[in-house]
C-alpha cells in the first residue's frame, strides 16, 4: 500500500500511518534487539551487560543498606520502646498521644521507595508484623486513606462505598472504621498469643503486656491534604487506647512541615521525634567509590559522561535511582552501539575472548584511534605486522588488555592517595569529592594543570605533623590494596625518616631565631633593612633545614607517583573497549527536550513517522506532509511578523496542489484551529487583537 | 401524633426534686426563662456560674461542699459523689446538666448543645456522668462518621445491639434510621432517657443538610425518651441552618480561672513527692505560662516536661522540698527557653528529657524549626528564587529588573495606587508558567536548555509545597503558580548560590 497517507490531522485527532512492510513480525526478546544480523557476537555482549548490570544492582542495594542501617535501626528501637508501652515516664500516662518518628529524607523523592521498601522489612522482620504504607496519592479522602489501611492489614477489600453492590462483602461486611480495625487487631493478637506463646515472649523479652503497634508510614507528607492527615490522627487517637498506633512521618523538605501542616489541636496529639537519613550527597559519593572508582568494575565512563551524569544530579534531581539509571543506559548503549565490548569484561574472559577474535572484529581493534595511536609508535617492521598479520594483533591485542588492566588496578589506589592528600587543602584546588579529581584526572595531564601547580604548592608549606598523617593516610589506603608494594614500601621509609628528625628539626629553628633575635638591636636605616632582608630570604632559600629537604623530596616523589600512574585514559590503547564516551547521546536521552522534538517533528515529519513519501528535499514544502507541518513550514518563511491572510493564502495553495476538488471552506476552517494550536505552543502571539491580520512570531 | 410536648420535659425539670439551694435557683431560672430564647437561657447559666463562684470564693471548700450539695434523685448517691470529685472546677456544669436531665425515666429536653473552648472538660463531664451512672448511651465523634450511615450505624448498635445495626440498608437515608429506630424502640421502648452524644458537632454541617434539624427534634421524630447531646468549640449561631430548626438548649462551658487550673494540675502529682511541692511547682509554672497559654492540655504537657528538671535539685540534695525560692530560682530559666516554644511540640517529651540530661550549659535548643534548612538541586533553587520574584514583583517591574537597556523609572509614579503598599504585606500573587521561565532564564547565570527536567522540577517543587498549583491541577495550557515561602527561607536559598535576591525584589528598592 504506498498511497499517499491521509493527513487530516488536526482535525481528526490522530495519525494513522500503515506500516510499509504487512510482514508480521517476529516476537524477539530483549536480548534480540542487541543482535544484528551483521555481527555475530550480540548475545555475547548482551550477556555481559546483563551480568555487569546484576553486579551494578545488588551492589547499590548492599550500599543503600549500609548508609541506612543506622536511620533505620534507630527506628526500629524507637518502635520497639513504644510498642513496649514507653516505659520512661509511665508514671503519667500520656493519653491520646501517639508516637510519631518524623524521617527526614532530603529532596530526592525517587530514592526515597528504596528506603521504604526496606524500612518495611526490617519492621516486619523484627518488630511488628502490622505495617502499613500509604501514599499521598491513594488517599484524596479520610476515607480512602482508612480504607487503605484496613486493605493492606486485614488483607482483604473493605468496601467503602456503600453503594457498591458486593456479594462477599455482603457476608462479612465489615464497615470501613477504624472500629473495626479494633475488633480485628483483638482477634488476631489474641490468636497471636494462643499459637505462639513463646514467639511473642521473645519478641517482648519482658513480662510487659505484650502489644504489637500497628505502624502507618506516610511515604510523602508533603504531598497529604493536610485536612485528610488532621482527621485520620483525631480518628487514631480516639483508639490509641485499644490500638498502639505508631506514625512514621516521610518528610522531604524539613520538620517544619509538620507545623505548616498541622494545627496545635492535632499536633499536640503526636510525640514527635526526629530521624535524619543520610544525605543524598554522601550517597552518591559511596555509589561513586563502588561502581565507578573500582578497578573490579570492568565498564568505565568517560570523563564527559561523568559530568553529564553528575550535573544531572546536582543540577536537576539529587536522585542517586536516576545516576544508576543513567549509568545502566550508558552500559545498554556502549555494549550496543560497540562490538569490541566483548572483551569489556574480566581479565580471564576478556584474554579469552581476545584469543578467538574474528576477522571482523581484528579489522575494527585495527580502526581504533587508540590502537592506531600505538602501531605508530612502533617500529616500521612490527607495523607491517599489526597491519597485516591477525594473529599477531590477537596477542598484541591480549597484551594490551593486560596493560589496560594493570593501569586501572594501579589507577585507583594512586588516585585515593593523591585525593586524600589534597582534600584537606585549603580551598580545595583539587576538588573537594574525589569524583572531581577522577574526572580530571582521566581527561588531560594532570600535572599539567594549574590547579595542580597550586596544589603541589600548598604541600610544600605543609607542616611536619601534617604531613606525616597524611602520608600516613596514604599508607593506609595502599596498605589495603595489596597492591604497588614497592610504593608502599618508600612511603613508609619517607614516614620513618620524618619521625627521625624530631630532634634535629627543633634545634636548628631554635638556631635562626637566636639570629634574627640579633638583627633586632642594630639600628638601621631603610636600604639596609631591605638589604638584610633580602639576604635572609636568599639564606633560607639557600640553606633548607633537612626537615624542607625531606619534604620536598616527598613532594618529587608523589609527583611522580601522579605522572607514572595517573595518566589520562584516552591515551590507553584500546581503551574505546571499556570507556564509553559518547555523552551527546546520553545528554539527549537523559536530559530531553521537548521544543526541540517538537520542531524536529514538525520540520521533519519523516524522521518520526519512517513514511518514505514524506522524505522532502530542503526547500521545499510537500502537500503529503500532514497539514500541521505544512503551516509550521509556511510559517517558518514569514519573518517576526506574519499576516495571516498571506499565511492562509499559501497554505491553501499548498492543501490544493493536493486535492482537485475544492473545499475552500473546510480547509479554511482546518487552517483556523492550527493556528490555534500554534498560539497555545507559544510558536506565535498575537500582536494586536482589534487589527488581526498582523501576528507577531516568537521562538 | 407528636407526643412529646413541651410540657412533658417542661414537668419533667420542674418536678425533679431540688438540690441544694442554688439548684432550686437554677431550676427557678429555668422554669421562667424557658418561653423566651435560648440564647438568653445560656447567658442566664453564664450569670449563674458567675454568682456561684463569687458565692463560693470566701468558703474556698468547694468539693466538700458539692458532695454534700449534689443530690439527685434516680441517681446513687455515692456514685454522684465520687464523680463530683473526679470532676474538679466543673461542678456547676455537672449539676446543671444532671437538672437538665432529671430523673432517668422523665423525658428530657430533646437537644442540647454545649459549647466551651477546647480542653474545658466538655466531653469528659458528659462522658463521665453517663458512664458512672451507667445511662444508655451512645457517643459518636463527628469526624470518624465519614457518612451519615455511619453515625446511623454507631448510634443504633450502640442502642439496639450489633444486629439492629446490620439491618440498617446500604448507604441509609434519614427517614431509613428514623424507621429502624421505631421499630426497634417499640420492641424495647426506653426505660431511661437515651442519649445520643455527637462529639465535633461542628463537622455535621458538612454532612446532609437535614441531618442536623432533624438529630435535633429526634425526640418527636421518633417518639421516644431520647436526647441528644452536641459538643463543639464554635457557638450555635454557626450551626444555624437557613431554614431554620428547632432551638436546642445552649450551654456554655467557660474557661477555666487561674486557680481552678492550679487546682486541676496539681491533682497528678508525682507519687515519690508529697502532693503540696507539686503544688507549688505548678505554681510557679503558672506564674510563667499563664499570660501566653491557658489551654489545659499544652499546660500539663509542659507540666510534665519540666518537673524532671524541677526535681533535680532535690535529687542532688541541694535543696529541701521546703526551699522554694532556690527551686524557683533553678527552674526559672529553663520554663523561660520552653515558653519560646510554647504549642509548637517542637521537641517530643523522650527528646526534651534526653536534652535536659545532656544540656551542659546554655546549649542552644535543637528544636524543628532550627532544621528548615532544605538541600535543594541547584536549578530548582534558581527556579524558586524565580518564583518568588514573580509572585512579590508587579509584572510591570519585571523589564526594570531583567531588561539590560530599561530606562529609569522612578518607583512613586510609575505604579498603580494599589501597588504602592508594600507587596510582602500583600502575600503572593499568582503568576503564569511563562513569567517563571523567563525570569528563571535571565536570572540564572549559565545558558539553560528548558529541557523536561526543569519542567518536572517545578512539578516537584509543588509536591514539595515549596510552590502552590493556582485554579485547577487538570489546566494544562498556562497553568499559575504562587510560591508558598518565606522571605528568610529565599534569603538562605540564594545565599547558597549567591544570588543577592534582595536586589532583584521592588519592595527593597
Amino acid at each position: 500500500m504506498s498511497e499517499i497517507p491521509l493527513t487530516s490531522s488536526v482535525s481528526k485527532g490522530c495519525f494513522v500511518f500503515k506500516s510499509a512492510s504487512k510482514k508480521r513480525k517476529r516476537h524477539v526478546g530483549v536480548g534480540g534487539y542487541l543482535v544484528d544480523d551483521s555481527d555475530e557476537n550480540g548475545s555475547d555482549r548482551f550477556r555481559i551487560c546483563q551480568k555487569l548490570w546484576e553486579t551494578v544492582q545488588t551492589n547499590t542495594e548492599v550500599i543503600q543498606d549500609q548508609l541506612n542501617k543506622k536511620v533505620l535501626d534507630s527506628l526500629a528501637e524507637f518502635i520497639k520502646k513504644h510498642g513496649l508501652g514507653c516505659s520512661s515516664d509511665n508514671w503519667r500516662q500520656r493519653a491520646r498521644e501517639t508516637p510519631t518518628a518524623a524521617l527526614m529524607l532530603g529532596v530526592n523523592v525517587p530514592d526515597h521507595a528504596m528506603t521504604f521498601r526496606s524500612l518495611c522489612n526490617l519492621l516486619q522482620d523484627s518488630v511488628t508484623p502490622f505495617v502499613v504504607s500509604v501514599h499521598a496519592k491513594e488517599c484524596a479522602a479520610v476515607k480512602l486513606l482508612i480504607q487503605k489501611v484496613l486493605e493492606q492489614l486485614m488483607g482483604r477489600g473493605v468496601s467503602v462505598d456503600e453503594e457498591q453492590e458486593d456479594d462477599t462483602a455482603l457476608l462479612q461486611r465489615t464497615q470501613c472504621t477504624i472500629s473495626a480495625l479494633c475488633q480485628w487487631y483483638k482477634t488476631v493478637t489474641k490468636k497471636c498469643t494462643q499459637v505462639f506463646p513463646q514467639r511473642t515472649e521473645s519478641l517482648t523479652n519482658s513480662d510487659l503486656p505484650q502489644s504489637l503497634p500497628v505502624v502507618v508510614i506516610f511515604k510523602d507528607f508533603e504531598a497529604f491534604n493536610s485536612q485528610v492527615l488532621q482527621d485520620f490522627i483525631l480518628i487514631c487517637s480516639r483508639y490509641t487506647q485499644e490500638l498502639p498506633f505508631i506514625f512514621i512521618f516521610g518528610i522531604a523538605t524539613s520538620p517544619s512541615a509538620i507545623q505548616h501542616r498541622l494545627p496545635h489541636s492535632v499536633s499536640s496529639l503526636l510525640c514527635i521525634e526526629v530521624f535524619h537519613s543520610l544525605s543524598c550527597t554522601q550517597h552518591l559519593a559511596s555509589v561513586f567509590d563502588k561502581l565507578i572508582l573500582n578497578s573490579q568494575f570492568p565498564f568505565k565512563l568517560s570523563s564527559r559522561v561523568i559530568q553529564v551524569l553528575v550535573g544531572i544530579f546536582l543540577y536537576h534531581d539529587f536522585s542517586v535511582q536516576n545516576f544508576v539509571k543513567g549509568l545502566q543506559f550508558s552500559m545498554l548503549e556502549h555494549f550496543k552501539s560497540q562490538p569490541l565490548s566483548m572483551l569489556c569484561c574480566q581479565k580471564q574472559e576478556a584474554l579469552l575472548s581476545a584469543k578467538t577474535l574474528s576477522k571482523k572484529n581484528v579489522e575494527r581493534i585495527r580502526h581504533l584511534p587508540s590502537f592506531m595511536r600505538y602501531v605508530e609508535t612502533q617500529e616500521p617492521q612490527e607495523q607491517v605486522q599489526l597491519l597485516t598479520n591477525d594473529e599477531h594483533v590477537k596477542e598484541v591485542c591480549q597484551q594490551l588488555l593486560k596493560n589496560l588492566h594493570k593501569y586501572h588496578k594501579n589507577y585507583y589506589p594512586i588516585l585515593q592517595c593523591l585525593h586524600s592528600l589534597t582534600s584537606s587543602l585549603p580551598k580545595f584546588p583539587l576538588g573537594k569529592h574525589i569524583r572531581e579529581l577522577h574526572v580530571s584526572c582521566i581527561e588531560k595531564n594532570l600535572w599539567e594543570t594549574e590547579e595542580y601547580d597550586s596544589a603541589l604548592q600548598l604541600l610544600r608549606i605543609l607542616a611536619k605533623d601534617e604531613l606525616v598523617a597524611a602520608l600516613r593516610k596514604c599508607a593506609e589506603i595502599l596498605k589495603s590494596t595489596k597492591i604497588l608494594q614497592n610504593v608502599l614500601q618508600q612511603l613508609e621509609d619517607f614516614i620513618g625518616r620524618l619521625e627521625a628528625l624530631e630532634g634535629v628539626s627543633s634545634e636548628d629553628s631554635s638556631g635562626n631565631g637566636i639570629i634574627s633575635g640579633k638583627m633586632e638591636y642594630q639600628r638601621t636605616d631603610l636600604f639596609q633593612l631591605q638589604k638584610t632582608l633580602l639576604e635572609k630570604e636568599s639564606r633560607r632559600t639557600k640553606r633548607m633545614n633537612p626537615f624542607e629537604v625531606l619534604r620536598s623530596q616527598v613532594i618529587e616523589f608523589i609527583d611522580s607517583l601522579v605522572r607514572e600512574y595517573l595518566t589520562p585514559a584516552e591515551l590507553q590503547p584500546l581503551n574505546e573497549v571499556c570507556y564509553y564516551n559518547s555523552s551527546g547521546v546520553l545528554r539527549q536521552r537523559l536530559n530531553v527536550t521537548p521544543r526541540t522534538s517538537i520542531q524536529a517533528a514538525l520540520s521533519h515529519p519523516f524522521y518520526y513517522l519512517q513514511n518514505e513519501s514524506l522524505k522532502t528535499d530542503a526547500g521545499t514544502i510537500s502537500s503529503a506532509a500532514p497539514d500541521l507541518c505544512i503551516v509550521y513550514k509556511l510559517h517558518l518563511e514569514c519573518g517576526r511578523l506574519i499576516n495571516l491572510y498571506d499565511w492562509l493564502e499559501a497554505f491553501l495553495t499548498v492543501m490544493s496542489a493536493a486535492e482537485d476538488q475544492d473545499t475552500n471552506s473546510e480547509e479554511c476552517g482546518k487552517y483556523d484551529s492550527l493556528k490555534q494550536l500554534f498560539q497555545r505552543w507559544n510558536f506565535l502571539v498575537s500582536l494586536n487583537q482589534q487589527n488581526r491580520r498582523l501576528t507577531m512570531w516568537q521562538d | 401524633m407528636v407526643s412529646t410536648p413541651l410540657s412533658k420535659w417542661k414537668l419533667a425539670a420542674i418536678t425533679s426534686a431540688p438540690c441544694g439551694a442554688y439548684m432550686n435557683y437554677a431550676e427557678g431560672l429555668m422554669a421562667s426563662n424557658i418561653p423566651t430564647s435560648p440564647q438568653e437561657t445560656a447567658v442566664d447559666f453564664q450569670e449563674m456560674g458567675l454568682q456561684d463562684k463569687l458565692l463560693r470564693k470566701p468558703t474556698n471548700q468547694s468539693i466538700t461542699r458539692m458532695s454534700v450539695t449534689l443530690q439527685c434523685p434516680g441517681y446513687p448517691e455515692d456514685t454522684l459523689r465520687s464523680l463530683a470529685e473526679r470532676l474538679p472546677c466543673r461542678e456547676t456544669q455537672l449539676a446543671t446538666l444532671l437538672a437538665l436531665m432529671g430523673q432517668p425515666d422523665q423525658y428530657s429536653y430533646p437537644s442540647v448543645f454545649i459549647y466551651g473552648h477546647r480542653a474545658t472538660g466538655k466531653s469528659h463531664v458528659v462522658l463521665s456522668i453517663m458512664k458512672d451512672l451507667e445511662l444508655p448511651h451512645a457517643s459518636v465523634d463527628c469526624v470518624e462518621c465519614v457518612s451519615s450511615g455511619l453515625l446511623f450505624h454507631q448510634v443504633l448498635s450502640a442502642f439496639f445491639g450489633p444486629d439492629a445495626a446490620a439491618l440498617l440498608p446500604r448507604c441509609p437515608s434519614l427517614s431509613d434510621f428514623v424507621r429502624l429506630y421505631k421499630q426497634m424502640s417499640s420492641n424495647s421502648p426506653a426505660t431511661q432517657t437515651r442519649y445520643i452524644i455527637l462529639d465535633r458537632a461542628e463537622r455535621m454541617r458538612d454532612m446532609d443538610f437535614s441531618l442536623l434539624p432533624a438529630l435535633l427534634r429526634l425526640q418527636e421524630l421518633v417518639n421516644d425518651n431520647v436526647t441528644v447531646i452536641l459538643l463543639s468549640e464554635i457557638v450555635w449561631e454557626k450551626f444555624r441552618p437557613n431554614t431554620g430548626c428547632f432551638e436546642p438548649l445552649l450551654f456554655h462551658f467557660p474557661d477555666y480561672s487561674k486557680a481552678e487550673l492550679v487546682q486541676i494540675l496539681s491533682w497528678d502529682h508525682h507519687p515519690s513527692y508529697t502532693p503540696e511541692l507539686y503544688a507549688s511547682y505548678i505554681n510557679i509554672l503558672l506564674g510563667v505560662f499563664f499570660s501566653v497559654c491557658r489551654d489545659l492540655r499544652e499546660l500539663r504537657h509542659l507540666a510534665v516536661l519540666n518537673f524532671s528538671k524541677f526535681c533535680e535539685p532535690l535529687e542532688k540534695g541541694e535543696a529541701k522540698e521546703s526551699d522554694i525560692h532556690k527551686l524557683w530560682k533553678n527552674i526559672e530559666p529553663h520554663l523561660q527557653r520552653a515558653m519560646q516554644t510554647v504549642y509548637l511540640r517542637e521537641v517530643s517529651s523522650v527528646q526534651w528529657e534526653q536534652q535536659q540530661m545532656d544540656e551542659k550549659e546554655a546549649t542552644t535548643l535543637r528544636v524543628l524549626s532550627a532544621h528548615a534548612h532544605i538541600e535543594l538541586p541547584y536549578y530548582s533553587k534558581f527556579l524558586l528564587i524565580a518564583a518568588y520574584l514573580a509572585s512579590f514583583n508587579p509584572a510591570r517591574t519585571d523589564r526594570r529588573f531583567f531588561l539590560k537597556s530599561h530606562g529609569k523609572i522612578r518607583k512613586t509614579n510609575f505604579l498603580k495606587k494599589h501597588e504602592k503598599t508594600s507587596n510582602h504585606l500583600l502575600g503572593p500573587k499568582p503568576f503564569p508558567l511563562d513569567r517563571l521561565m523567563a525570569i528563571f532564564y535571565s536570572v540564572v547565570d549559565s545558558r539553560v536548555a528548558p529541557t523536561a527536567s526543569i519542567f518536572s522540577q517545578i512539578s516537584s517543587l509543588v509536591t514539595l509545597q515549596l510552590l502552590s498549583q493556582v485554579g485547577h491541577d487538570d489546566q494544562l495550557d498556562s497553568p499559575k503558580y504562587k510560591c508558598s515561602v518565606s522571605l528568610d527561607f529565599i534569603l538562605a536559598i540564594s545565599r547558597t548560590v549567591g544570588f543577592d535576591v534582595v536586589k532583584y525584589l521592588y519592595d527593597f528598592l
